[in-house]
């Protein structure tokens, strides 16, 4: 019993772990493409990354025909798209301040990260 | 800033360019139009945009030339994308359907052999066989119906993310795992705990799948509004080029472009008519019912529909930047962005999987240490159970849902709320502010009274040179009252005198001169100032006042000549809107620039007891603030040009518009007809929206707060109760459609009856 309880208490340890303390170390994508990709759940690549003081453009390629990939808002720029199954979507961004802006679907569910810099 | 910056920028969408070899031969090809600067190809999303003074069809056609096609970035139509973007939805549903349809085709068999036929333990070696064979088959299911879910699950655990499909995943999987380890290896475990789950799996995907496709039908329809604002859009455009009409479709439509349109159909594109006269019915766009009569140099706008006359206008602004599409631009944001209340549920999103996760696997090991046998049936049952149960899904939906209908409801009522922020705001409005001049009345005054002065007599001055040197002294302004007075000399055909030295005093008048003669003209504090005697008049002015007339006063070198009223009519609906909002427990406030007397007269007429008079412009935003001192929730309807400062300073900021000026920067909401209902009506959908939020938000707390204790065992030591994973799927599924189904309720929100 004492090893099931610890493999149990190991396992939240294990989930605590990777969801909320482990933070991402790679550079954001810098790609120049800047295009990112709908699918699954989740953005890829979901860190991007823009100079600041500039105009810039990132784009969107939804793959994913579930509702919650539909729409894809910048809550702190007043962004808000629609993105259309297997269609490009071009996002122009103004001139932005450096910081990390987030971006998502409605629910959160997908979510992803603006660094300029 | 470079000379480059300064040129306009136009973007092209190229068809194909299938190498990135293209790009360059592309990009020759435009470089070498008359007028362009540079041109720069993003291979990626095949897009091109161009620097430089040239048209768009000259562009097109030398990338036509060099072997493609291009088209510009607006060319796709919002209602050929919402064509689209639905018959994806529909592909989606039958997909969503047919998955369902597998899953419950061997689930619902299993379920009912479990209970009501026979046991699902495995006992002897037979009963393994035809075990395994049902697991085989239940991963089929699995791979055919739920595979979405795995696949996702795994994507967000890679990007240490979890969500929906994470809870499901782990779920279904814990379940058939189990099931497989008591086929596989059934000494392993203990006699009473020998049972299979593979119904549970094939049950859980198919309905959720089931749940999902009920919540896409559901989501559909909580875009009513913007598909009707859509719809109003024309397909095509007759325009006149090289002297033939032809028909084509409104992505085609150029600025400048001659435009007719018939009786009967819509006008396509916004602009300036250039001959011949009708009548418009502009009720989609302002809800004003009455058709608007339109000549030679009046504005059409797009979607608005043509009724009698046939005219031709000129294209004054197309594509994106039609009026009716920033309208469907603005509803489209701000039914996606989101009120504060929201964004405590996004706190709670970004945190809830893991922590149902790990109260999954708690519950788990509490009924291995201290649950009856067999113990480790029902820990996988409450882990199981609890995975399934927890919806994050309905818990996102709430707020984002009820602010989607919400929103576009009050389009349709002519209201265009800015964003979330604005929508829930506005629902705890406790005091409003009404500008007078236009807001209260309509803002188009006319004179009523010329009182020629003795002395101004005396000097040879008659109502007509007073109304010439008053009108020659307004001309040049556009104050609502200065136009009333020039109207009106224009009226009785009084020819207007050239001026010299003018100068507006900000809030009190104006004053010049005009054939020599020194000339004032302004309110009492500005002859006051300027020491003139008005005392044998001051009777007279306050008895026009009591009219709810706008006395002002004119002197000529420094003699009063006179008294020159003008009176502003009352809207007609406005009396019984400011009722409404009273009757809703709101203050209203008056705020005018007007003298008190006519303040007072037109406030009594309208109903309000309590208005601030005289206040110069610069002083609107002191009374908004004055108002929150005391603690009120303060809105400020004004005109949204000149009172732009208190509509920003104020709680919310109300424009009324006149259909066309939608993108109003400083108004949160911006009321398309002229009418006060507008407020009562954005007031009622913003109150309805939130306390649709609030049943959505607190009905998934508490089905998650109720649900995961349940499905972990709570209930048994007492009742013996345990959840079945299968009425966990159920209770999820449910759980999201019946957030959408609640916020869809909105949609048969009325505003009450005017």
């Amino acid at each position: 019993m004492m090893l099931i309880n610890s493999l149990g208490f190991l396992l939240i340890a294990g989930i605590v772990w990777w969801f909320w303390i482990y933070k991402p170390d790679g550079p954001a994508s810098t790609d120049s493409s800047k295009l990112i990709i709908v699918e699954n759940g989740v953005y890829t690549p979901s860190r991007i990354s823009v100079p600041a003081g500039e105009e810039a453009s990132i784009s969107f390629m939804r793959k994913d025909a579930s509702p919650c990939s539909g729409t894809l808002v910048f809550t702190d720029l007043d962004i808000s798209e629609d993105l259309a199954v297997g269609k490009v979507k071009k996002i122009l961004l103004p001139k932005l301040e450096p910081g990390k802006y987030v971006f998502g679907c409605q629910m959160q569910m997908y979510r992803g990260e603006l660094l300029v810099i | 800033m470079s000379q480059h910056e300064l040129l306009p920028r136009q973007e092209l969408i190229i068809e194909g360019a299938g190498c990135a070899s293209c790009v360059g031969k592309i990009e020759s090809a435009l470089k070498q139009v008359a007028g362009v600067s540079s041109a720069e190809m993003n291979f990626a999303d095949r897009t091109v945009s161009v620097t430089g003074v040239a048209s768009t069809t000259d562009l097109i056609s030398a990338v036509e030339v060099a072997g493609y096609n291009a088209k510009t970035s607006t060319a796709e139509s919002e209602s050929d994308a919402l064509e689209e973007k639905e018959h994806a939805d529909f592909l989606y549903y039958k997909k969503l359907m047919r998955d369902m349809t597998i899953a419950l085709a061997l689930g619902v068999p299993l379920m009912i052999y479990g209970l009501f036929i026979g046991e699902m333990t495995i006992n002897t070696n037979t009963e393994r066989l035809v075990w395994l064979a049902v697991g085989l088959l239940t991963a089929a299911v699995m791979y055919f119906s739920g595979k979405h879910f795995y696949i996702g699950a795994w994507t967000s655990f890679k990007n240490h993310s979890a969500n929906m499909d994470t809870l499901i995943a782990l779920g279904t999987g814990a379940a058939w795992v189990y099931s497989m380890v008591v086929v596989f290896f059934p000494f392993a475990v203990p006699e009473m705990a020998r049972h299979v789950y593979f119904e549970a799996t094939a049950m859980i995907i198919g309905l959720i799948n089931l749940g999902l496709a009920l919540e896409l039908k559901a989501r559909g329809r909580t875009s009513m509004a913007i598909k009707r604002l859509i719809g109003l859009q024309a397909k095509t455009a007759r325009v006149i080029r090289d002297d033939k009409e032809i028909d084509i479709p409104i992505e085609d439509v150029l600025l400048g472009d001659h435009v007719r349109v018939r009786p009967g159909e819509k006008i396509s594109v916004d602009g300036i008519i250039l001959s011949g006269h009708t009548s418009v019915d502009e009720s989609m766009l302002t809800g004003e019912p009455m058709p608007v009569e339109k000549a030679t140099g009046d504005e059409l706008v797009a979607g608005t529909l043509n009724k009698t006359g046939s005219v031709i206008f000129e294209a004054s602004r197309v594509g994106k930047d039609t009026a009716l599409a920033q309208i469907i631009n603005m509803v489209k944001r701000a039914q996606n962005s989101k009120p504060p209340i929201g964004r405590m549920a996004d706190i709670i999103s970004a945190y809830f999987v893991p922590v149902v996760m790990i109260i999954a696997v708690l519950s788990a090991l509490v009924w291995l240490n201290f649950g009856p046998e067999p113990v480790i049936a029902f820990a996988i049952v409450s882990a199981t159970t609890v995975l399934i149960i927890a919806c994050p899904c309905a818990l996102g939906l709430a707020t984002p849902m009820s602010v989607m209908v919400g929103v576009g409801k009050a389009a349709e009522a002519g209201v265009l709320i800015r964003n979330g922020e604005a929508l829930q705001t506005t629902s705890r409005i406790t005091a409003m502010i009404l500008d007078k001049t236009g807001t209260i009345t309509l803002g188009s005054p006319k004179v009523t009274d010329v009182v020629v002065s003795d002395m101004g007599l005396e000097a040879g001055q008659n109502k007509e040179s007073i109304l010439q040197l008053a009108a020659s002294l307004e001309s040049g302004s556009e104050h609502p009252l200065a136009m009333a007075i020039v109207e009106s000399a224009n009226e009785l055909e009084i020819e207007l005198l050239a001026l010299n030295n003018f100068n507006a005093i900000a809030g009190h008048g104006v004053e010049a001169v005009i054939e020599g003669k020194k000339v004032l003209f302004g309110n009492e504090k500005l002859m006051q100032e300027q020491n003139i005697d008005l005392s044998d008049y001051i009777l007279q002015a306050q008895a026009l006042a009591a009219e709810a007339k706008t006395p002002m006063y004119f002197a000529v070198d420094g003699m009063f000549a006179a008294i020159i009223a003008v009176a502003d009519p009352i809207k007609e609906d406005s009396i019984s809107a400011i009722k409404r909002l009273q009757n809703n427990g709101i203050r209203v406030v008056m705020l005018t620039g007007d003298n008190r007397a006519t303040a007072k007269a037109v406030a009594t007429k309208v109903g309000i007891t309590e208005f601030f008079a005289e206040v110069l412009p610069e002083d609107k935003s002191n009374k908004v603030q004055e108002l929150q001192m005391e603690g009120e929730i303060v809105g400020m309807t004004g005109d949204g040009i000149n009172d732009a400062p208190a509509l920003a300073i104020a709680n919310v900021g109300f424009a009324i518009g006149t259909g066309t000026d939608v993108a109003i920067e400083s108004a949160d909401i911006t009321l398309m007809r002229g009418s006060l209902h507008g407020l009562a009506d954005a007031i009622a959908v913003s109150k309805a929206t939130l306390k649709n939020i609030k049943q959505n938000l607190l009905g998934a707390f508490f089905y998650n707060a109720a649900g995961v204790p349940v499905a972990a065992g709570i209930l048994y030591p007492v009742f013996g109760v345990l959840l079945s994973p299968v009425i966990a799927g159920a209770a999820m599924a449910l759980s999201s459609v019946t957030v959408v189904t609640n916020a869809n309720r909105l949609r048969f929100f009325k505003a009450q009856a005017h």
